[in-house]
């Protein structure tokens, strides 16, 4: 077999382990799922009124029309949701003797990594999914047509990839898994501080400066236009700039800790 | 460095390792034969720990040169860990997995294909005693029902080279004796090992070569027999009912009297029967009688009294950084 052969084998393993891990203690997976629920139904049912009223005239009434404003602020939170559990079980398996294991073996480079990132990947998408089934439960139509839904979810998950990537690196960055499961709760209020939840054009000067440039404006705005059809205008191309700019950045600082790290200190 | 026959299975000259300020290994040389057990021993802190992590591509060296199963170290770590197998202190086990699919996994990891893992996964459970836990969390697994299964993980590729490092300590007497067993058959394959141990008797009864490491430097190495030709630790107490014949015996066997008040002489010797004849014989005649008698084996501590001229219990600075 070639080395991308191996590559692609031991990843595979890899991934089939991240998987088993899920499935056995599906308690994490709920857990960073939920939160973005309690999110949406908490925006929806306590603010949603008054908020909506804010957004203009809608005819389904107020609460409906924050309802469609907020889904993809709420989906966005599932993805930054989803990737403090990568932390998590990168942190968790770099304090177990396992790792060591696996770096005494033959294994293709990366393999190890491209488990944790595609299971994680793969626990996003799920995550979506439930998300996106309650969002509808509830009342949440939106307009777009199968090509924009592709695109939308096609945005989700290449920003889902960068998020992951980066909490990969964070996981591995902790000196343990307390730390690596605190690091990255600002991806989680990050939405917030977005076009997510109410207008950017609604908040104080400095604060709207720092949401109209930080990264999860021009995705919300990307997956809000895509699904609503609306235009999405430049913030496409910055949605995927960040995303892309992330992922890679993260990546290679995730490989360069992965290679110099050392599980337990020799004693 | 190619591999062959004559090519030795480790060989390392001048290692150095330093963490920060402190040097944990200095100028360390070692040869290992193929198909031999090789003992590195030593106390707590000596630096067997940071060896083994050297010479299994977890961690650079400073300098030296490192070949293991032919290969270099540093610029050749892919062909060094396709060939060894290593099962470290901490138990390396997916503790979220069961024993069956820790086993599995390295079979996947080690590309044996769907039938063949399978068969190799059935025969080592069934090979460590671990089929009837195989489908269960290793949460319910005991301390030597882990290191069974590290230990089975670890020759799941069939690796010519195995390390172990301090493969027994923790483990209970029995759990200790079915170790040792596997280890004297997995010699009888004509695998090479490399076992770290504190324990004097378990190098002594495995080993066909030790070292012995204090404060990161080998201070002996030779045959187990060789070893214990250099320690004078090894000998025979015998115990008496009264201080008369106490004096009597240490007068006869121009032995030195007990600092404290115990009736107890301490007699230099090997314990062969032979040798017991002897002594018995002596005192006998001189009817001198004996209450007890009990023969030491030399031990580590005899050792190191030996080879470096203080115990073992002293902390070295190593420990002393540690704490």
């Amino acid at each position: 077999m070639s080395a991308l052969a191996y590559t692609v084998t031991d990843s595979a393993t890899m991934l089939r382990r991240n998987l088993t891990h899920q499935l056995r203690y599906p308690s994490v997976t709920l857990m960073l799922v939920g939160m973005p629920i309690v999110f949406l139904l908490l925006f929806v049912y306590v603010f949603g009124g008054q908020l909506g009223a804010g957004l203009g005239a809608h005819p389904h009434g107020d609460r409906t029309a924050y309802l469609t404003y907020v889904v993809p602020g709420i989906l966005i939170m599932t993805v930054a949701s989803a990737a403090l559990g990568t932390a998590l079980s990168v942190a968790m398996d770099m304090t177990e003797g396992i790792i060591d294991r696996f770096r005494t073996m033959a294994i293709a480079r990366g393999a190890v990594l491209t488990g944790h990132v595609v299971g994680s990947l793969i626990q996003t998408i799920i995550g979506l999914a439930i998300v996106l089934g309650v969002a509808l439960a509830i009342g949440y139509r939106p307009t777009a047509g199968p090509l924009a839904w592709l695109a939308a979810v096609g945005v989700l998950l290449l920003f889902a990839l960068s998020l992951v990537c980066l909490s990969a690196a964070l996981g591995l960055a902790a000196k343990s898994v307390e730390t690596a499961s605190n690091t990255p709760m600002f991806l989680t209020l990050l939405p917030l501080l977005s076009s997510g939840f109410v207008p950017t054009s609604t908040m104080p000067g400095g604060l709207r400066q720092f949401a109209e440039y930080q990264p999860f404006t021009p995705v919300t705005q990307t997956v809000r236009g895509l699904l609503t059809g609306t235009p999405t205008g430049t913030h496409a191309i910055a949605a995927i700039a960040w995303s892309v700019g992330i992922a890679a950045a993260s990546y290679f600082w995730a490989i360069r800790l992965y290679n110099r790290r050392r599980a337990a200190d020799p004693k | 460095m190619t591999s062959g026959p004559t090519t030795p299975a480790i060989l390392a000259r001048r290692v150095d390792k330093s963490f920060g300020e402190h040097r944990v290994l200095d100028q360390v040389d070692l040869t290992v034969a193929e198909g031999t057990i090789f003992s590195l021993l030593g106390p707590n802190g000596a630096g067997k720990t940071t060896m083994v992590r050297i010479l299994s591509t977890l961690i650079p060296a400073d300098a030296g040169e490192i070949g293991v199963a032919g290969h270099d170290v540093q610029t050749e770590a892919a062909g060094v860990r396709a060939a060894i197998g290593v099962t470290g202190q901490f138990s390396a086990v997916d503790n979220l997995l069961t024993g069956a699919e820790n086993l599995r996994l390295m079979a996947d990891l080690r590309h044996l294909g769907r039938d063949n893992g399978r068969r190799r996964v059935t025969d080592l459970l069934e090979r460590f005693d671990l089929a009837d836990a195989a489908d269960k969390p290793l949460s319910t697994y005991s301390g030597g029902m882990r290191r069974r299964l590290d230990l089975a993980m670890t020759l799941v590729g069939d690796p010519r080279l195995i390390f172990l490092d301090e493969p027994t300590s923790g483990l209970d007497p029995r759990s200790r004796r079915t170790m040792w067993q596997i280890i004297g058959e997995l010699v009888a394959d004509g695998v090479t090992i490399f076992l770290t141990t504190q324990y004097l008797d378990e190098a002594d009864r495995l080993a066909d070569r030790i070292a012995v490491l204090d404060n990161g430097r080998i201070v002996a190495e030779g045959t187990p027999a060789e070893l214990k030709r250099r320690i004078p630790g090894g000998h025979v107490e015998l115990q008496f009912a009264d201080p008369v014949a106490l004096r009597q015996a240490a007068a006869l066997l121009d032995v030195a009297l007990p600092e404290d008040d115990k009736l107890a002489l301490q007699v230099p010797g090997d314990g062969t029967l032979a040798s017991l004849r002897g002594l018995l014989a002596r005192l006998d005649d001189a009817r001198v009688e004996v209450e007890d008698l009990s023969i030491h084996a030399p031990d580590l501590d005899d050792v190191f009294f030996a080879v470096t001229g203080r115990s073992t219990a002293q902390p070295t600075t190593e420990e002393a950084l540690a704490r």
